[in-house]
């Protein structure tokens, strides 16, 4: 076989679009396609769903797919983490079993990670999973667990040993979600929404075909869910936006957003809407401040130049070498354009940026863009925690001395148990 | 291949930053920074000679390597991480891409290959007392009379003033406005009429004069009173060349911060473990790399139309500022007392941000400079 081209597989691609894509085709039916043709996820291994191929050669198919306005598998929430997950760590059975339905978007996921005492120190969560003859029984709390409402499964990081020093006496699980023994209370965020929840485990079953990775392994698993985070961070603005369409297919589209995107609808805001600034200070007069044109320029400036860090990175990748820091900054480089942009919106809206809803600028769109921008430095791992890695990892410093990490989970200082 | 270099320009990168490691060590830039003339001739003549650095944007045809302005940025970024004494970015950037936007094709065949074998030393005299670099601001004047053009006016900031032998200049028809009326002369700075005098710099590894016109005869470089568009297009691209030289200064900052920060115990720990260090030592390298990717864009994209080049380069110097004097004042303050010695190396690049910062622009200028020109082209797309 020849080595594939951007051409050949541009052309393969059309092809099979060709033969494959009708508009008028059900959602689930049409990605079950994707998945077969390994079209749906073209950079994934061939034996799971993918085509193996190079990351700019599956960009090229992706396009394809977008000019032929074909819809693609389901990408938004943390299904991408899961399978990135389950693709490195997963048995052969848990990948049958379980990413076909995560790319349908017949099944929707969650991350049940973060708890009451412990969010950025993850490996100190004290969710509990038992041993028993079928498998794992379950007790502990969750929180901030985004899309739980309406997740069937959650990948769960719980602690199976607690004589052993924290980061060795952990777990990582697929727990599902719908059974007595979980239940999930719907938190209010200071943007209005309800997108992440509490969830309550008392005495959940977990099966033996439940366990991802070796007992007691489960930083190691979380670590790589955690790397695919970073990494995914700015791909989120895109969550919100709902592909329009006539047929079928997208009508399916709308009812699926209707039912499962409702946590992710201010995810573009939370990004900062630096593509709005010009146009929005244009149209108001604000750029003849040259104040207003500063605070535009330093949004604008780095936006386009972490979209270009990325692209280094990605170029470097292409060509075989290493990428060097500009692979690890993504995160933090999102945080400081969501508040670089908001504070441009608010320049930009001056005495009105007080005002929200109907009232406000934008229908209160700008309004949303300012109280939802504080997730972005929070969420998925702080600013703070990303300097440590950024530091540590690429500078090479050394680690803060920590008196936690060599000790029994058991004798370890933490959070009384409820305090938030 | 966009944003990714290619085996011959990591090559090229490891040749130049040989020669700068082994030939450009900080005791040689401070000799030349004592000195009078601010450099060294014979290191000049190796980096003009076998290396051809000097010309390395410049095509084959005129004396030049024929690369581009990606191996420009690449030699500047190197030249920049040592603090490279030369007229460097005066002649072999500043001058030689004035020629090459405002020179007819025969004057370029009489100067460039000898800016590019070091023989002639050329300033590009631009900026005036006003300190703007926007040829808008031109005062001094030009008129021709019985075919022969006189000039006169005052020039300042004219980089390596001191030592150029030849003075491009920028000069307008009296009573003309803005970028009307403009035009570009060659001016020998054995002239009668030209006197240069050296400025006092705080970054002594760049000198700067002012040079006063008194009716001096110059010969007129392309067609009288349309150079606007070509001297923009030179800043343009001189100031992508001058953000990469920020970053690479920037970097050795961050490198010898960090290899301090590895070494220096207090509280009975290195202080690279403290996180209020960490922290902002991981900010800088985000800034850092901001400044880097837009620099590195702003090369591939030197060659393009005026606006996404004036805005490439309005976003690499305005990064590279910022980044850079991030770099400069972190650097001294975490060190502690040392940095703030002469001894130590960090004041060279201290000075050496502190005067790019301004040079070619502020920050805040090539900001605004950024925003205008995306908005006016945002009001074209609607048009
Ligand atoms: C919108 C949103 C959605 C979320 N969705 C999910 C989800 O779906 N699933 C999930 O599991 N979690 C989710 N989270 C939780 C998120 O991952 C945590 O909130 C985050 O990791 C911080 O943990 P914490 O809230 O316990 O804060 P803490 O860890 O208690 O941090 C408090 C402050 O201390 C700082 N801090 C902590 N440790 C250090 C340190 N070593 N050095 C310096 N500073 C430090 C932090 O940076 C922060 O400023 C979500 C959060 C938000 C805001």
């Amino acid at each position: 076989m020849s080595i594939p081209t951007e051409a050949s597989v541009r052309d393969e691609v059309r092809a099979w679009l060709v033969e494959n894509w009708s508009p008028e085709l059900g959602l689930a039916e049409w990605r079950r396609r994707l998945i077969e043709s390994g079209w749906g996820c073209p950079s994934w291994p061939t034996a799971w769903f993918g085509r193996g191929l190079p990351p700019a050669l599956a960009a090229a198919a992706e396009d394809e797919m977008r000019l032929a306005g074909a819809v693609g598998v389901a990408q938004f929430g943390v299904r991408m983490l899961v399978a990135a997950t389950l693709l490195e760590h997963g048995t052969d059975e848990q990948k049958r079993r379980l990413l076909p339905r995560l790319l349908t978007g017949e099944d929707t996921w969650c991350q049940l990670f973060s708890e009451p005492g412990s969010g950025s120190d993850l490996a100190g969560v004290s969710t509990r999973a038992a041993e028993d003859a079928e498998g794992w029984t379950v007790t502990g709390q969750k929180v901030w667990t985004t899309s739980a409402q309406h997740a069937h499964y959650g990948i769960l990081l719980a602690r199976t040993d607690w004589d052993l020093p924290k980061h060795r006496g952990l777990s990582f699980f697929v727990l599902p979600m719908h059974q007595a023994g979980v239940e999930v209370r719907p938190l209010r965020q200071m943007n209005g929404y309800s997108s992440f929840n509490e969830v309550f485990i008392s005495g959940a079953h977990i099966g033996r075909e439940g366990l991802v990775g070796k007992l007691g392994e489960g930083w190691k698993v979380a670590l790589t869910t955690l790397a695919h985070e970073r990494r995914l961070a700015d791909s989120m603005r895109n969550w919100g936006r709902l592909q329009l369409g006539a047929g079928r297919i997208y009508e399916e589209l709308k009812t699926e957003h209707a039912a499962v995107m409702e946590p992710y609808k201010w995810y573009a805001q939370r990004a900062g809407r630096a593509d709005l600034l010009i146009e929005r200070a244009q149209r108001s007069g604000r750029i003849e401040d040259a104040v207003v044109r500063q605070d535009i320029a330093r949004a604008l400036m780095i936006e386009r130049a972490s979209e270009w860090t990325a692209a280094r990175a990605r170029g470097a990748r292409a060509n075989g070498q290493p990428p060097g820091p500009e692979g690890s900054l993504g995160k933090l480089a999102a945080s400081n354009v969501a508040r670089a942009a908001a504070r441009a919106h608010a320049s930009i809206s001056g005495a009105e940026s007080m005002l929200a809803g109907e009232d406000g600028p934008e229908q209160g769109l700008i309004a949303e863009i300012l109280v939802s921008v504080p997730a972005c430095s929070i969420a998925g791992g702080t600013d703070e925690i990303q300097r440590n890695i950024i530091a540590e990892r690429v500078l090479g410093l050394p680690r803060e001395p920590g008196g936690d990490a060599e000790m029994p989970f058991r004798d370890v200082r933490r959070n009384s148990s409820g305090s938030r | 291949m966009q944003f990714a270099f290619t085996e011959e320009q990591h090559q090229y990168r490891d040749i130049v930053a040989r020669f700068c490691r082994e030939q450009s060590p900080s005791t040689r830039v401070r000799a030349q920074m004592a000195s009078e003339a601010g450099f060294d001739r014979e290191l000049w003549k190796q980096l003009c000679g076998d290396l051809g650095m000097s010309g390395v944007h410049v095509p084959e045809a005129l004396g030049g390597h024929g690369y581009g302005a990606v191996e420009l940025g690449i030699a500047s970024e190197e030249m920049g991480r040592v603090n490279f004494c030369g007229p460097y970015f005066s002649s072999c950037v500043l001058a030689s891409y004035a020629l090459l936007n405002g020179a007819t094709p025969r004057q370029q065949a009489e100067w460039l290959p000898q800016l590019c074998s070091g023989a002639v030393i050329a300033s590009l005299a631009l900026a005036e007392t006003g300190g703007s670099w926007h040829p808008g601001t031109v005062t001094a004047t030009a008129v021709e009379r019985d075919g022969h053009w006189r000039i006169d006016g005052i020039k300042s900031y004219v980089l390596d003033g001191h030592v150029a032998d030849l003075f491009i200049v920028a000069a307008r028809r009296p009573g003309s406005q803005g970028l009307e009326g403009l035009s570009l002369f060659a001016v020998p700075a054995t002239a009668r009429g030209l006197s240069a005098h050296p400025l006092k710099t705080i970054d002594t590894t760049r000198r700067l004069s002012r040079v006063e016109f008194n009716g001096v005869q110059a010969s007129l470089l392309g067609e009288a009173e349309t150079a606007a568009a070509g001297l923009l297009r030179t800043l343009d691209q001189a100031t992508i060349a001058l953000a990469s030289e920020m970053v690479g200064g920037a970097q050795a900052l961050l490198d010898s911060t960090v290899a301090y920060a590895k070494l220096r115990v207090q509280f009975g720990r290195v202080i690279g473990s403290f996180q209020a260090i960490k922290h902002r030592l991981a900010d800088l390298l985000l800034e850092l790399e901001f400044a880097r990717s837009a620099a590195y864009r702003a090369c591939e994209l030197a060659a393009e139309d005026p606006l996404p080049l004036r805005e490439a380069a309005a976003m690499a110097k305005a990064l590279a500022s910022d980044a850079f004097m991030l770099a400069a004042r972190e650097a001294v303050q975490l060190h502690g007392g040392i940095g703030f010695t002469w001894e130590h190396d960090t004041h060279l690049y201290f000075k050496r941000a502190q005067g790019s910062s301004v040079l070619l622009g502020s920050a805040a200028e090539h900001r605004d400079r950024y925003v205008l020109s995306l908005a006016a082209r945002a009001a074209g797309d609607r048009l």
